[in-house]
């Protein structure tokens, strides 16, 4: 997982609630057997009508979002199944983080494991940034380890995440490289 | 005296591996279940980092999203083909046992860990897939992981968790003729929205849960997830000891006699307090359709869809109506429909099967709807056939297919098509999720029977004379 301290990017608004990983990464999309490549199918249906054109209707296909590396959702974004080729596929594409009122729980750890900063915001602050990317552009400043959004009139807004997450996010540490320094007490737990 | 628990605490403390301040703690997993969507890049992650399947006898495999459901000598989608052969080749490198799409126990993944007793009261049981909840049914800890946590729980058998809050949903009372399990879970969801229970454990409590079969167990713990639960459960019984007495993974004998002790100590203590508590009456919900596209938009038979000036997100209802081909206020007794799922891990087993051919025993489907029977595992579909269920449903006009997820989510070729609109016994309605501008409503089994007769919705009750 590649570290991830601080972060410059244009706002993309999706001001949608309930954004399930079936619209984030569709189910055909599913069948590859690779972790990489999943970018060009984000959003695959309301990106694409059925003969595969971009839908103008879609705010991502707004050439004004075409950069944009940070993502603005309602609430409760990526219910739903538990496919890790949802955060593949926005990592992929771009993103780095998301910023929304609230995850769903496996979305949010899912993630934190790929190096994109999922960040609970409230909805009022989230309204405004909502609303100023959609009338005209809004780029964000993302300070992970002063746990703060700034916008360009450098106003900080500070967000919560977890410290132990935090830590590997700053680090892009291997999960699995942390646990094996406790397999001591695996086997000890699996030995009683 | 000591301080009363609830199950979730209880399983939880038990499994801790290791605990420190200010981190997660690490929890011991005792059975890992594995399919050939999430897993190949989990695999592939432990090769490039030279790592080994820590415990390939805790860790059970087959397929079940992309399989076909006829025949399944050619598998016409390359992608497929390759998806299920990487699992085999994953599994025999690392010494798993894999159920595959030709062995006698190859079915839903949380269809066949219940019936081959590997799901057990008291266990952590990880799958990498959101409906890994169906397993606390039994009264075990059971929750959907991504593939980076699937290549974690291979490396360690273990994973890193927080511990959730805990959230009882009490049902009192009981469920009229007519009204199922799904019903049930339909109604709480429709009444408390799909994120009631993020970062919770649920555990389903009260009158009306003890009285469910396991099979109606399984279904609302299906669809925990669907409430955005972590997961959930319900504390073991007599019924769920007896459900697994004799099964394949289960001891015999005095070995069982102990477990099955253990096993009930597990229900939570009488005075133990949860985090947060929601009481549901059994006896108000009615038989249920969902009209929108999350699990959420749903009401009862009898109602209709919501008018724009009484819903707060107007927005979220607008689209959901739009693209579910729906007016506002409109009831739900004049959709039509043209396609029947019965099928998926929420209602595939052999109860629900028998009550929906109770409905459709002698009738014939409307010429309108094509509709599909897809049992939950090769087992149940033998069982099945040996009570006459499948002449029963092709008589009527159903096709009888092979076990797998199917038309659920539409990995295979059980796709409904763009426009369509299904009356489907699975779990969730999502934009696409049965095939791309397919549209879904969620029912029971009994509902989405008697919608195949008449083409249409009607309430089950209406054939109340062979509900039972």
């Amino acid at each position: 997982m590649e570290a991830i301290q601080e972060h410059t990017g244009l706002v993309y608004p999706l001001n949608r609630t309930n954004v399930d990983t079936d619209q984030i990464i569709p189910k055909q999309f599913l069948k590859r057997i690779e972790r990489s490549g999943f970018g060009q199918f984000l959003f695959y249906h309301w990106r694409f009508d059925d003969d595969g054109n971009q839908r103008a209707d879609f705010g991502l296909n707004n050439p004004k979002y075409e950069n944009a590396t940070i993502l603005l959702a309602g609430e409760n974004f990526g219910c739903g199944s538990s496919r890790e080729h949802a955060p593949w596929a926005l990592l992929d594409y771009g993103f780095r983080v998301i910023i929304a009122p609230s995850f769903a729980d496996i979305f949010y750890n899912n993630a934190l494991k790929n190096g994109i900063i999922p960040i609970q915001m409230d909805q009022e602050q989230l309204d405004k940034w909502m609303e100023q990317a959609e009338h005209s552009t809004l780029t964000l400043t993302v300070d992970l380890e002063n746990q703060t959004v700034k916008n360009t009139e450098q106003q900080a807004v500070h967000f919560d995440i977890p410290a132990y997450h935090k830590e590997k996010l700053l680090n892009g540490w291997d999960e699995i490289a942390l646990t094996l320094q406790h397999e001591d007490k695996i086997e000890e737990y699996e030995n009683v | 005296m000591v301080q009363p628990k609830t199950i979730i605490e209880k399983i939880w403390e038990k499994h801790v591996v290791h605990e420190e301040e200010g981190k997660p703690d690490l929890l011991y997993i005792d059975l890992h279940l594995v399919h050939e969507v999430t897993s190949p890049q989990a695999f592939e992650g432990l090769r490039m980092n030279n790592r080994k399947v820590r415990r390939p006898d805790l860790t059970y495999a087959t397929m079940d999203h992309n399989v076909p459901t006829k025949n399944r000598d050619v598998i016409k989608d390359q992608v497929s083909q390759k998806q299920m052969e990487t699992l085999k080749k994953n599994c025999e490198e690392n010494g798993i046992t894999l159920a595959d799409m030709n062995n006698p126990n190859q079915g839903i993944v949380h269809v066949i860990g219940p019936e081959l007793g590997l799901t057990q009261p008291g266990k952590t049981i990880v799958c990498g897939d959101s409906h890994t909840s169906t397993h606390g049914a039994f009264g075990a800890l059971a929750f959907g992981i991504g593939t980076s946590e699937v290549e974690h729980v291979l490396a360690t058998q273990s994973l890193w968790q927080d511990r959730p809050k805990t959230l009882n949903v009490h049902v009192e009372g009981g469920l009229g003729t007519g009204v199922t399990a799904k019903d049930l879970i339909l109604a709480i969801i429709a009444k408390y929205g799909v994120r009631f229970g993020t970062g919770h454990v649920i555990e389903f409590t009260g009158e009306a849960i003890r009285n469910l079969s396991m099979e109606g167990r399984m279904t609302v713990c299906n669809m925990s997830i669907e409430a955005g639960a972590r997961a959930g459960l319900i504390s073991p019984d007599e019924k769920t000891v007896d459900y697994l007495k004799g099964k394949k993974h289960v001891p015999e004998g005095e070995a069982f006699t102990e477990l099955a002790e253990q096993w009930r100590e597990l229900a939570t203590d009488e005075g133990a307090v949860y985090d947060k508590t929601l009481t549901i009456d059994a006896d108000e919900v009615e038989p249920q359709v969902t009209w929108g596209t999350n699990p959420g938009m749903g009401v009862p038979v009898s109602g209709r869809t919501p008018g724009l000036d009484e819903v707060e997100d107007v927005e979220g209802v607008e689209r959901a109506l739009e693209y579910m081909g729906l007016e506002e206020k409109q009831p739900i007794s004049s959709i039509g429909i043209d396609h029947v799922f019965i099928g998926s891990c929420t209602n595939s087993r052999l109860s629900d099967l028998k009550k929906a051919a109770a409905i459709v025993q002698g009738k014939q489907v409307n010429e309108n709807v094509r509709a599909i029977v897809v049992p939950g595992s090769f087992s149940t579909k033998l069982q099945a056939e040996k009570e006459g269920l499948d002449t029963i449903f092709k008589q009527a006009g159903f096709e009888w297919r092979e076990a797998g997820c199917s038309m659920c989510l539409a990995m295979n070729d059980d796709i409904v098509p763009p426009g369509g609109r299904c009356a489907s016994t699975s779990n969730r309605n999502f934009e696409g999720r049965q095939g791309n501008g397919a549209r879904t409503h969620l029912v029971s089994p009994e509902m989405a029977a008697a919608a195949a007769i008449e083409g249409q919705f009607v309430d089950v009750r209406q054939f109340a004379g062979v509900l039972n």
